[in-house]
């Protein structure tokens, strides 16, 4: 196919580590005893404690609300009696206020969970409401609230989505084996989204790196005679980010500082498609996920069904523990994914993986001065000079960073990692870019 | 036990690639070629290399002592200004030579900006151009041929010669027609010396024997290409050699130390320019083929002009420096006061990197065309 020639500038190739889990099938983690559910799982405003400290709740009874519109609500996700409400440490860092809720072993469902007769039916405007009300956030990493995306102005219409189960990511495989697993709820979830955008042209991006997961869709898409193409893309990193995919699917370049409506093109994850079509087809909203427990220094790897606000420590346990060269646990993939400093943390709606590193991986030399070998230039995917504006920023030269498009840098990592000087890129662009939004606010105020 | 957690900025892996690999796998890259010229000119050479590198490291570690600094010449990078400034010199250079140049490499190219990574000229065309400068004779003179040393061994030469790996004085003599051009001085020299013969007495009826000679010169030189190609001419120890320097260079390509834009832009610029203009017989008639092989063109492409620090980042820059050092070696080859020039264009280039940097910034991924 022609499709497998389009790529996108840039990208890196790291090694891969997929083996550690990709075989591994989703078990279900055992019922924690205790869940902490923050207020806020998703990018926007938090939402808000709907339920007192000894209330009693089910498995999908609401326990925070969505405030405004570009928030979502989170539910239980164990039945049992609300212990606290109080800080705790989130794993995207800092701590946030957070439901916690004690097991009482029965795991009730919530009555409102129930099969919805012929649900494809049901208007646009009605399935939006479901989703956000289902707490839906982008189970993929950046974890937008899902309806706000679903929900374009009128003048930016949809004519393409596109399902990610790129994975780049290193060592993360649960998207892949829900692919493998779920494959007929996932593009049940694409037909839901296809309608809710009347939009008539389906992609679904897979790595080449699973070829299984590619060959299983392609059959069941052959049987039903969907009109959505499977596109086998080139192993790259990072092939999943948005912008990168829609380049490489549609040829399309979403403009600096766009978003992919802007060329009328539409992302969403593949555990969210699965989340999708559970809030539509039985009103089940999103208390659980498939997260990917996996590292060298992880004892067993695994692919667990884990019920948000679990914390890390119980999945590792279920997973054998750790070894003792274990030096960093990290919430999500190894290139974009966060450093924990305690297991207290809870896997979130975000949360795609586990990931424990071994001393002899996570090491981290000195940085060594620049030596212009310009292998970070070559790598950005967004065209930026990563040399230069990590060494602008370490001067506090905003004002250059920003014309030298520290906004449009999208945090993949693929600078630091082919540095061999080892420069910490991210710390740069990471602060960069709030000194100089910070800076273009007071300029505007 | 509780494991204690490292908490840093993602990404938490990276690649195996550092300086040290970097610098160690270019001075691997460098190995054929320094082997070649202890074979083309004696071991004398292998004295020169090792002098250079010696002094390199000292220099640099002795200062950053001195300024109690980090001693930082474990990286390589010393290693490999060592080799290059030694493979820039003729053989019959006293050890002096050597040493001052490296010094002179560290001590002003590199050391007082900070060191790797923070010059803004190539360290090793720095000292050479020092060198060339300050004891300009010693530096032009190429008085060995190669494989003259093996006349001292007499046993080996006649092992080689029955080989025909190698050919006695008596022979040589007989295989050259009255000019032993090829050997004795660089190929460059004599093409310069008779393409200014010709230039100067063309019109002259007195000199035509002269200029009949200077022609046939210039075509022997083009007759070459084998001596060229496989390095057995006169020239600096480790320049002479395509074939060897090809070998390192596939190398550093194929572990993506260096990449092809530099190179190619600058070897296909003199090439162009030379045919367009480097001919005796007026436009067009030059030969590329001689320029792209003769002198140091293929060391300084692959070696010195891709040298990380003091070229360009951006994609289209590289290509620019490549152009600008093609530019500037044809113009003093053909024009200017040397018959060799790529040291001096890629030390003049060098000076450009910023401005090319400047101008050369990548459009971000999704910005419209500037209209
Ligand atoms: S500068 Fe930003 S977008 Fe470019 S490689 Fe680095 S992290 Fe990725
Ligand atoms: S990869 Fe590192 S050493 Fe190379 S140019 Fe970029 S910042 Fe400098």
């Amino acid at each position: 196919m022609i499709f497998n020639k389009q790529t996108f500038k840039g990208g890196v190739h790291p090694p891969e580590y997929k083996e550690l889990a990709e075989h591994q099938a989703i078990e279900a983690l055992p019922l924690p005893q205790q869940v902490i559910i923050p207020v806020q799982q998703h990018l926007g405003a938090p939402a808000e404690p709907i339920v007192n400290v000894g209330d009693e709740v089910k498995v999908g009874d609401k326990v925070c609300e969505a405030k405004g519109y570009v928030s979502v609500p989170s539910h239980a996700s164990i039945s049992g009696k609300v212990k606290a409400i109080e800080k705790r440490p989130h794993p995207v860092g800092g701590n946030v206020l957070s439901i916690i809720i004690e097991s009482d072993g029965k795991d009730e469902l919530s009555a409102s969970i129930a099969p919805v007769p012929n649900y494809l039916a049901q208007d646009a405007a009605e399935m939006k409401k479901k989703i956000q009300a289902a707490g839906l956030a982008g189970m993929g990493g950046a974890a937008f609230p899902t309806h706000v995306k679903l929900s374009p102005p009128s003048d930016k219409p949809i004519d393409t989505f596109i399902l990610n189960g790129a994975e780049c990511e290193p060592f993360l495989t649960a998207d892949h084996r829900l692919m493998l697993e779920r494959p007929n709820e996932i593009l049940e979830g694409v037909r839901i989204i296809m309608k809710i955008l009347g939009c008539k042209t389906g992609y679904i991006a897979v790595e080449k790196n699973k070829p299984d997961a590619i060959a299983l869709l392609q059959k069941l898409l052959d049987k039903s005679g969907d009109a959505l193409k499977v596109v086998p893309l080139n192993v790259k990193y990072p092939q999943g980010a948005e912008k990168q995919l829609i380049k490489a699917i549609t040829n399309r370049k979403v403009p600096a500082g766009g978003l992919p409506m802007d060329v009328g093109c539409l992302v969403h994850n593949v555990g969210t498609a699965k989340a999708i079509y559970d809030a539509i087809s039985s009103n089940k909203p999103l208390y659980e996920r498939v997260v990917t427990v996996t590292g060298k220094g992880i004892k067993h790897s695994k692919n667990l069904l884990v019920r948000i606000g679990t914390p890390f420590q119980n999945l590792i346990d279920f997973c054998g523990g750790i070894t003792e060269d274990t030096i960093k646990i990290i919430n999500g993939g190894p290139m974009m994914g966060i450093a924990q400093y305690t297991l207290e943390v809870p896997v979130t709606k975000g949360t795609s993986g586990i990931l424990a590193l071994t001393k002899a991986e996570a090491k981290l030399p000195e940085p060594e001065p620049c030596i212009r070998c310009a292998r970070c230039v070559d790598a950005c995917p967004m065209n930026l000079l990563p040399n230069t504006l990590a060494r602008v920023i370490e001067y506090k030269r905003y004002d250059e960073a920003h014309q030298l498009g520290v906004l449009d840098c999208i945090e993949c990592g693929s600078c630091a990692f082919v540095c061999p000087s080892k420069i910490r890129h991210i710390h740069f662009l990471k602060f960069g870019k709030l000194e100089v939004t910070k800076m273009l606010k007071s300029k505007a105020a | 036990m509780v494991n204690q957690l490292f908490v840093s900025a993602s990404p938490h892996i990276s690649d195996k690639d550092t300086i040290p690999r970097i610098m160690y796998g270019v001075v691997i890259s460098l190995i054929p070629a320094t082997i070649g010229s202890i074979y083309f000119f004696g071991i004398r050479s292998g004295w020169i290399i090792l002098l250079a590198i010696i002094s390199a490291v000292a220099t640099e570690a002795g200062l950053q002592k001195l300024m109690k600094k980090p001693i930082t010449v474990k990286d390589g990078s010393a290693v490999v200004t060592g080799i290059l400034l030694a493979f820039n010199v003729p053989a019959e250079v006293p050890w002096w030579i050597p040493v001052l140049g490296s010094a002179f490499a560290i001590a002003i190219g590199k050391i007082p900006f900070g060191g790797l990574g923070y010059n803004s000229l190539n360290p090793a065309l720095l000292g050479r151009a020092f060198l060339l400068a300050s004891w300009p004779t010693k530096m032009t003179i190429f008085k060995t041929y190669p494989l003259q040393w093996i006349s001292d061994y007499p046993r080996l030469a006649e092992f080689l010669s029955k080989l025909s790996l190698y050919k006695t004085a008596a022979e040589e003599k007989l295989s050259l027609s009255g000019i032993d051009a090829i050997t004795t001085a660089t190929p460059l020299n004599v093409f310069r010396q008779q393409k200014d013969i010709i230039a100067q007495f063309s019109n002259d009826s007195a000199m035509g024997e002269a200029v009949t000679n200077a022609k046939t010169a210039i075509s022997q030189l083009y007759d070459s290409y084998g001596n060229l190609f496989w390095g057995n001419i006169g020239g600096c120890i480790g320049e002479t050699s395509v074939f060897l320097l090809l070998i390192g260079a596939i190398y550093l390509i194929y572990k993506r130390y260096i990449n092809l834009r530099i190179p190619l832009s600058y070897i296909g610029t003199v090439a162009i320019l030379t045919w367009l203009f480097g001919g005796t017989e007026g436009f067009l008639s030059g030969d590329p083929l001689f320029h792209v092989l003769a002198g140091g063109l293929m060391l300084g492409a692959f070696y010195m002009a891709t040298d990380m620090v003091t070229s360009p980042v951006t994609s289209s820059g590289r290509y620019i420096f490549g152009i600008g050092c093609g530019v500037i070696t044809v113009l003093i080859r053909l024009i200017g006061g040397y018959p060799e020039g790529v040291s001096y264009s890629i030390l003049l280039m060098n000076l450009t990197v910023p401005l090319i940097d400047r101008y050369t910034k990548p459009k971000t991924f999704g910005k419209a065309d500037k209209k």
